[in-house]
């Protein structure tokens, strides 16, 4: 068999052994071709864009991003198997369509399954948009600490208290945090599910707020307001968002 | 808060003890041929302001304790103060007899009882002393429920300590990664592939029952600590560096057992396994000779970048209460936390062993 045939795999792993075992069960699928490995989240971001694999094993406790984050950075344009000890990690994985999962330790039969149910996978239909596994992933009542952003070939960080406002445009949202802009492919919808409403607030069709960073409002038009965030920033306000916010603001005071 | 006054139903009981030493003031005033009722408009006011006036026998017993305070010392404090009580206590009973004397029908009422003073003011010390025992009586109580309660949280928490480390044991974290990796050693390296099972079955047997010993010497703690290294050492491989500096002294130190396993857990959990590049733990104990502290220090390196996880802090909390409920005020913890590494110190009374290292608290 050729190697431009063959199923170009990666490997995610943060300990050595977890990869060894991997790369041990592989051995004997001469039609598996394993292209690179890499032990944290952020070497991960940057070699799979460039390596294209069919196929990925992919750790979700890892050091800098977890498995979750890498996959929201990296497009879902191969079959992933996660790997995990944690069984409601595990859970996740399978609400976010990943082909399989792995549940450490894991049996030679078992991982033969998974294999076996990628390559049916492999080429078939596409998984839902990246930013929209930042919704499916998160376990429920909990929202996110922080976000992760591509930016070039880095991996921007952002911790949610950074987060000043986050505005929707074409397919992408655009967050501001600290008078910079990133861009992030995901919906406004699915990024405000993930936010602590405590914190955020969608005061329009297009917009989420921080809360915090809101300094005053001002009237627009006859149905419509206008925030002005304590850097100047000026965001627009819908009706049925300036009742909510109306009712934030005066159950703070 | 006063253990009378504080106390409806204790007030009310010991005014109600004071009705049959009235009596007997009223027995004693008989001499001085004074009528019964104008006795008791005499006895009747100075018996209730008396009452209360010996409930400040709190203030001085609670600066005097029995266990502390030396004979003479106790003896001078309350003697003088039962002298003033009762001085002023005469003092009020001389104003209202003259007060009192003012009105017609008891006229000469002060001269009559003049003869009866010496012994109004005697019966003034011995009610306030007797006042001084109860009250004594009622701290060493209190004080007495109050270590009960103690001794129940401590053990509580001890409970919450096992639990934790059996916790440890079935963590995904350790547990299955730990026997994810013996599944990949079996292959690659049977010999440390069966080292990693006994490392890991002397970590689970060393923890167990180990909650319910008061104290351990430091060198059964050590052991279990370094169980519990050996484990992760295998997993994270040159990515753990430990560094131990232990006073051989220290070794024999008592201290509350799964102390120090937690600190080292926590600096693994929140350290190394974040760190691509591996970290380092440092574990530094010494101990001074004589009644001197023992100190334990754990110092790590971190990811600044990764967000604390879910969960932080629960195990360093316990570490910190169960100094406290078993040492209260004698035991130190301080945690830091700077740019890159973090760190906890402990200081406790280091406690030895009659008989070296049995593991039997004394």
């Amino acid at each position: 068999m050729s190697n431009l045939t063959k199923i170009r795999t990666v490997i995610v792993e943060d300990e050595e052994l977890a990869r060894q075992i991997l790369k041990e069960m592989l051995k004997t699928h001469p039609e598996v071709l394993i292209v690179g490995e890499c032990a944290n989240g952020f070497d991960a971001v940057k070699i799979i864009p460039e390596l294209k694999p069919d196929l990925l094993f992919l750790d979700i406790q890892m050091p800098k991003l977890d498995g979750f984050e890498v996959l929201e950075l990296i497009g879902t344009d191969m079959a992933i198997i996660f790997t995990t000890a944690y069984d409601q990690h595990a859970l996740r994985a399978f609400e976010v369509h990943a082909v399989d999962y792995l549940l450490k330790p894991f049996a030679a039969e078992r991982f033969e399954a998974a294999l076996e149910r990628a390559k049916r996978r492999l080429g078939q239909e596409k998984l839902p948009s990246p930013g929209e596994f930042a919704a499916s992933a998160r376990e429920p009542g909990h929202y996110v600490e922080r976000i992760v952003v591509k930016d070039g070939t880095r991996v921007q960080i952002i911790p949610v208290a950074r987060l000043d406002y986050a505005k929707a445009q074409d397919d992408y949202v655009a967050l501001a945090s600290q008078s910079k802009k990133y861009l992030k492919q995901q919906t406004i919808s699915s990024l405000e599910a993930s936010l602590d409403p405590k914190t955020f607030l969608r005061i329009h069709r297009s917009c989420i707020v921080n809360l915090e960073r809101v300094s005053r409002l001002e009237p627009y038009s006859k149905d419509s307001h206008i925030a002005i965030l304590s850097d100047g920033t000026r965001l627009p306000v819908s009706r049925s968002g300036y009742a909510r916010l109306r009712a934030i603001l005066e159950q703070q005071r | 808060m006063h253990p009378i006054l504080g106390q409806f139903r204790r007030l009310a009981l010991y005014l109600l003890a004071w009705v049959p030493l009235g009596g007997i003031l009223l027995l004693l005033a008989a001499p001085t041929g004074l009528s019964w009722p104008k006795a008791l408009v005499l006895i009747v006011p100075l018996c209730l302001i008396y009452a209360f006036i010996c409930l400040s026998a709190w203030y001085p017993c609670r600066a005097t304790p029995l266990a502390t305070a030396g004979f003479p010392r106790l003896v001078l404090t309350h003697l003088t103060s039962a002298t003033v009580v009762s001085l002023l206590w005469l003092l009020m009973a001389k104003a209202l007899a003259l007060a009192l004397s003012t009105l017609e029908a008891f006229r000469e009422l002060d001269r009559q009882i003049a003869p009866g003073y010496p012994l109004l003011f005697g019966s003034g010390v011995l009610l306030y002393l007797l006042s001084v025992g109860l009250h004594y009586v009622l701290i060493s109580t209190e004080a007495f429920r109050e270590a009960e309660q103690r001794e129940l949280e401590a053990r509580v928490l001890a409970r919450d300590a096992e639990l934790r480390a059996l916790k440890a044991q079935v963590n995904p974290h350790f547990l299955f990664n730990s026997l994810h990796s013996i599944s990949a050693l079996t292959t690659i390296d049977a010999g440390k592939a069966r080292a990693m099972c006994i490392a890991l079955a002397d970590f689970l047997r060393a923890t167990l029952g180990m909650g319910e010993k008061a104290l351990i010497p430091l060198r059964d703690e050590l052991v279990l600590v370094h169980s519990f290294l050996s484990v992760e050492k295998i997993r994270f491989g040159a990515r753990l560096n430990l560094e131990e500096k232990i006073e051989p002294e220290a070794l024999d130190c008592l201290l509350p057992p799964l102390l120090l396993q937690p600190l080292v857990e926590n600096a693994i959990a929140h350290g190394i396994s974040n760190l691509t590049e591996g970290g380092w733990i440092k574990i530094a104990i010494s101990c001074r000779e004589g009644p001197g502290d023992l100190s334990i220090l754990v110092e790590n390196n971190f990811d600044p970048d990764t967000p604390p996880r879910r969960g932080t802090g629960t195990g360093l909390r316990n570490v910190r209460q169960r100094l406290d409920t078993r040492y209260g005020n004698r035991a130190t913890f301080a945690s830091r936390s700077e740019e890159n590494h973090f760190r906890v110190e402990l200081n406790l009374p280091a406690e030895r062993s009659s008989s070296s290292n049995t593991g039997i608290p004394p």
